[in-house]
């Protein structure tokens, strides 16, 4: 199927692949997806405890190329975004930034819930009520 | 770009196409045309084709009935084969691997009200005999089972079920879709009844293929699947596709001239592929027995590597399959692999090189070179990678499944 400029520009020049270090307290880390699945999201925050602004955010993806290009696009997103304001980005806002077709909207959805996961560990971490699960009804 | 998906569909070979080309214009007729000699040319191609073709497969031309592909020609052979003897019984075996045409043939036979096997495989991805003997019984009028397998290349094997089958008075029918102009299949010293195979995969035109029904000891009747002038002895009513099948024969032709030597060259080069990628890359498994397999076959897992995000790499340049979901209509992992065992995961991490006659050398150098930098690029980019990298066992972590 043909891509997108912009999918494919992430998937060729992915931004922010990396590691942070998760037993740091100013990192939230969200791992999900399964390998059966064919899609497994790692996606990290460092969130700075004085302005409560995500200062980095890092990712490393096992999946197709919507997959991978989802979860750049969602570091892109993150920083320099508070958490509050990092929790409201919706799945439906990366599909049409990358122009997704239906088949990839749960790639999508995986990358929202990634980052809903990382959040609520820093949340955990830092003692802060988890009201985000790191689930979603939209898949 | 490099072409490395012809169990997909070959190209044509330009052979093929020059002989089609005067039945578009000069000889546009009829093969049903009794009267008037445009009729008569065509019918006297389609005749020649019939033979080419019947050459290839070792057998008497009256023994092939043209369709529009393999897809309609396992159609016509288990329904057919279903409606015809249904007074001797209803059963049917086939196996888990086969083609979607037969697996979903057999699914339309079961609401027509009859019954049917489906033999697992074992972990090479070949049917455990004992199994298929265990599962006749005297209801049973049909063992389908595929000659080589689309996406593993695997051969089943052929003579041993062929056996089993004539000693227990069963028809034996066989996709050779995969198999047929690539290695020499002789259905009649197999025990083959009826035998499914098409053009496109034999480097002829697409929209054209044949069923050979035995005739002769013993004598193998189809109930036709559709209704119109009767044509190609009553099994299988339409016009004739005339270019169609003058390219199908010429492609018979060459395929008899040169398959043996294709094989040679091109199982080389799929042995220098393989083994190159398994030597530069850690990790990575072959699919399927490799002392059972088509020549120009090979299917690899790469493994914590997503098929079609490794394929999305060089797919500018490289055509080739994946058993990746992501790259199928169902969005399930390669149900052939799962069938054999490999799991979920590896399904979605494996890739399908099927070589043919126009592949080259520089082709393979190539490809061995893009393979190796796509599965090391998603390598760096995978959480799952990174994590067995770091020894966690994979199979303890709690996957949030989705």
């Amino acid at each position: 199927m043909a891509y997108s400029e912009k999918l494919l520009d992430h998937f060729k020049n992915p931004r922010n692949v990396g590691t942070l270090d998760k037993g740091s307290k100013t990192v939230g880390t969200g791992l999900v997806g399964a390998p059966e699945c064919g899609d497994v999201m790692r996606l990290q925050i460092e969130v700075d405890e004085a302005s409560g602004k995500i200062t980095d955010a890092k990712f490393k993806t096992f999946g197709c190329g919507s997959a991978i290009a989802s979860s750049s696009l969602a570091t892109e997103w993150l920083k320099g975004k508070s958490v509050d304001e990092a929790l409201s980005i919706d799945n439906m806002e990366i599909v049409e930034e990358l122009a997704l077709p239906p088949v990839k909207i749960h790639c999508s959805v995986l990358a929202e819930d990634a980052i809903k996961s990382a959040i609520a560990d820093y949340r955990k971490k830092n003692g802060e009520a988890v009201e985000a699960a790191a689930s979603s009804e939209k898949a | 770009m490099i072409y490395l998906d012809n169990n997909a569909t070959t190209p044509a070979d330009p052979r093929v196409v020059d002989t089609m080309i005067p039945f578009f214009y000069e000889n546009p007729g009829n093969a049903a045309s009794r009267n008037h000699p445009y009729g008569w040319v065509a019918e006297e191609a389609v005749d020649y084709a019939r033979e080419q073709i019947a050459n290839l497969i070792h057998v008497d031309p009256k023994e092939i009935i043209f369709t529009s592909g393999a897809t309609e020609a396992d159609n016509l052979a288990i329904k057919g084969v279903f409606e015809m003897y249904s007074r001797k019984g209803n059963h049917i075996i086939t196996c888990t691997t086969e083609h979607k045409a037969v697996l979903d043939a057999c699914k339309k036979v079961e609401k027509m009200g009859g019954e049917v096997t489906y033999l697992d495989v074992k972990g090479d991805g070949l049917i455990d005999l004992d199994e298929l003997k265990a599962a006749i019984t005297d209801k049973t009028v049909l063992v389908s089972i595929m000659y080589a397998n689309n996406e593993t290349g695997l051969i089943q094997p052929m003579k041993e079920i062929g056996e089993i089958c004539e000693e227990k008075g069963v028809l034996f029918m066989s996709d050779a879709t995969q198999a047929v102009g690539k290695i020499d299949v002789n259905p009649k010293e197999l025990g083959i009844h009826l035998m499914a195979f098409t053009s496109h995969k034999m480097y002829g035109p697409k929209g054209v293929g044949a069923l050979f029904v035995n005739r002769k000891n013993p004598r193998v009747k189809v109930t036709a699947q559709m209704d119109g002038g009767g044509h190609e002895r009553g099994m299988r009513s339409g016009t004739l596709n005339v270019p169609g099948i003058v390219g199908f024969g010429k492609a018979a032709e060459i395929a008899m001239k040169e398959m043996k030597q294709d094989a040679e060259r091109l199982s080389k080069l799929r042995d220098k592929l393989e083994q190159t990628l398994l030597a530069n890359l850690e990790e990575c498994e072959v699919n399927g027995n490799p002392a059972h397999r088509m020549p120009h076959v090979s299917n690899i897992s790469f493994k914590h590597v997503e098929g079609e995000g490794l394929m999305m790499t060089f797919n500018q340049n490289i055509a080739l399959s994946s058993g990746s979901a992501c790259t199928s209509a169902s969005l399930e992992p390669s149900y052939v692999l799962v069938a054999m065992g490999v799991g979920d995961e590896l399904a979605h991490s494996s890739l399908r090189f099927s070589l043919g006659r126009f592949t080259k050398e520089e082709d393979i150098d190539y490809a061995i070179e893009a393979v190796t930098k796509g599965v090391n690029h998603m390598r760096d980019l995978s959480p799952i990678w990174e994590m067995y990298k770091e020894g966690v066992d994979l199979s303890s972590v709690e996957w949030s499944e989705h």
